[in-house]
């Protein structure tokens, strides 16, 4: 079972390589519901005894992160119709390979964590590349529906590192933390189509006009 | 050497031709098209053998010189290869890099007779192809540092060889990584869909194919059968990395070898008739892509 979850870390990162890799919003949103769909996999995997517990973690998380977010995302840009990311203030070769050194850099840095035993050893250095893969999409592209994907990989990573402990923390935490992100999304959601209306771009470098 | 290996070698340059002719077919049977024979090739080589050559007067020996120098150093790289999944015709430590250099001279030949010709086209069309190569071969080093770390062996013979169906329990995910990276600089490397695409004839997109254009008679036979071949290598490498031939015996290996190498020409061909090509400015990033794969590979070795 270690086996199955080191694969699906491993596809946690070429997702994220995946995301920063491509300029179609479409394309974005589907490699983030992707990594949504495999995350919900990965308790499952992590922790073979299947207590009403981590059922509940991995359906809760596959209905919110690869259903019902992409799908929101998806319509979003139907009623905005934007396309493409068109100038990111990184080009996409740029932020592919700083991609390449974040991963590089956490598991470097994983190596020197103390932490306590987890199952398997990719799954503190996949989430510390995660949230800066994250981060890197959220501050470096500039339309406001990249950005809202971005803090959906950031908030993905720090998933993966809280399953290290997925056995501890209460059922209820973690539900809160399903909506949380939810109601993020949906905020942001709504945010990004009244920019859209009321700027007719998705920029958020037009932002900074904002008068009343 | 022995009988196998000769055999294998042999079978592998002769049905090199077909394999360009499987992908196009493939993709002229998926776009409802009947298209050219499998075999087309074979046909078109043994056209232009019996034709003349013709030089323009602003070319040099370096023209001539060209196939020649393309199609001994890509021989050459096939020795280092270990075809039947044990060790090479030919091969020494650190034959590794003697590959990615053969290939590169044969390269540089035929950048080099394209600026000899003195025709602005083949000039941008040389241009082009250098700086593909150039985001190539940092993703072939790096799928070959996989491989390295993960067998232990410096050359070609054991990064494909024994040592590596030993590898496999261990490194799994590595290799996987690798054998993708390897597949996307086939494509790269060999002219095709999203790169460059074989079937266009007009200068301003062509990579590859306008180098070649003042090429005639034996000269392009010797180019495009060079070319077949080095498609035939990296399915090989492609095919030794994700099945590892030393499981089977040397006779089954070259089968599965040869099996392997179909498939890849198919899988182009289904790659070339859904995928369009990508915008120029677009192929770095590709390649980009490619060195990533491979140097998450080398990090996962790493740990």
């Amino acid at each position: 079972m270690t086996n199955f979850s080191d694969l699906l870390l491993l596809l946690v990162v070429l997702t994220d390589f995946w995301v920063l890799g491509t300029t179609r919003l479409s394309s974005v949103i589907r490699a983030a519901a992707v990594q949504g769909a495999i995350l919900a996999a990965l308790p499952v995997a992590l922790h073979p005894g299947l207590s009403p517990h981590i059922l509940g973690l991995g359906i809760g998380t596959l209905v919110v992160k690869a259903i019902v977010l992409p799908a929101f995302l998806h319509r979003a840009i139907r009623e905005a119709s934007v396309r493409r990311e068109v100038e990111p203030v990184i080009g996409f070769t740029a932020s592919l390979l700083i991609g390449a050194v974040a991963v590089a850099l956490s598991f470097a840095i994983a190596q020197r964590l103390p932490l306590p035993e987890s199952q398997t050893a990719l799954l503190v250095p996949v989430a510390l590349a995660t949230v800066i893969v994250g981060l890197i999409v959220l501050t470096t592209r500039s339309k406001a529906l990249t950005q809202v994907v971005g803090y959906l990989i950031l908030e993905n990573g720090i998933y993966v590192f809280g399953l290290s402990q997925a056995e501890r923390v209460p059922f209820l935490v973690d539900l809160g933390v399903l909506l949380d992100v939810f109601v993020g999304v949906f905020i942001m959601g709504i945010v990004v189509f009244h920019i859209n209306r009321e700027f007719d771009s998705l920029s958020s470098a037009r932002l900074t006009e904002l008068k009343d | 050497m022995t009988a196998a290996q000769l055999v294998t070698l042999l079978a592998v340059l002769l049905v090199a031709p077909a394999l360009p002719g499987l992908a196009t077919r493939t993709k002229s049977l998926l776009t409802g098209r009947r298209g050219a024979p499998v075999l087309q090739l074979y046909a078109d080589l043994a056209k232009l053998l019996r034709k003349g050559v013709v030089y323009s007067r602003t070319t040099t020996i370096v023209f001539r010189a060209a196939p020649t120098v393309l199609t001994a150093s890509v021989l050459l790289a096939a020795l280092l290869l270990p075809l039947d999944g044990r060790a090479p015709i030919f091969g020494f430590t650190g034959d590794l890099v003697a590959f990615a250099g053969l290939l590169g001279l044969g390269r540089f030949a035929l950048v080099l007779a394209g600026l000899d010709t003195g025709s602005s086209f083949e000039g941008m069309g040389a241009s082009r192809e250098v700086t593909v190569a150039a985001f190539a071969e940092p993703a072939l080093l790096l799928s070959f540092t996989v491989l390295v770390l993960a067998t232990g062996s410096l050359s070609l013979g054991g990064m494909l060889g024994v040592p590596l169906a030993a590898a496999w329990s261990t490194a799994g995910p590595s290799l996987v990584l690798a054998g993708g990276s390897l597949f996307m600089l086939l494509l790269a490397e060999n002219a095709r869909v999203p790169i460059d695409d074989p079937a266009t004839h007009l200068e301003l997109t062509m990579i590859h194919e306008v180098i070649v254009l003042d090429h005639s008679g034996p000269d392009l036979a010797l180019i495009l059968y060079a070319g077949a071949v080095k498609f035939a290598l990296f399915a090989t490498l492609v095919v030794s990395v994700l099945v590892p031939l030393a499981r089977f015996d040397p006779w089954i290996a070259m089968v599965v070898l040869l099996a392997g190498l179909a498939l890849i020409g198919i899988l182009v061909g289904v790659i070339e008739a859904t995928m369009a090509r990508l915008r120029m400015d677009r192929i770095p990033q590709f390649l980009v892509a490619a060195s990533a794969l491979a140097g998450f590979g080398v990090i996962l070795l790493l740990r």
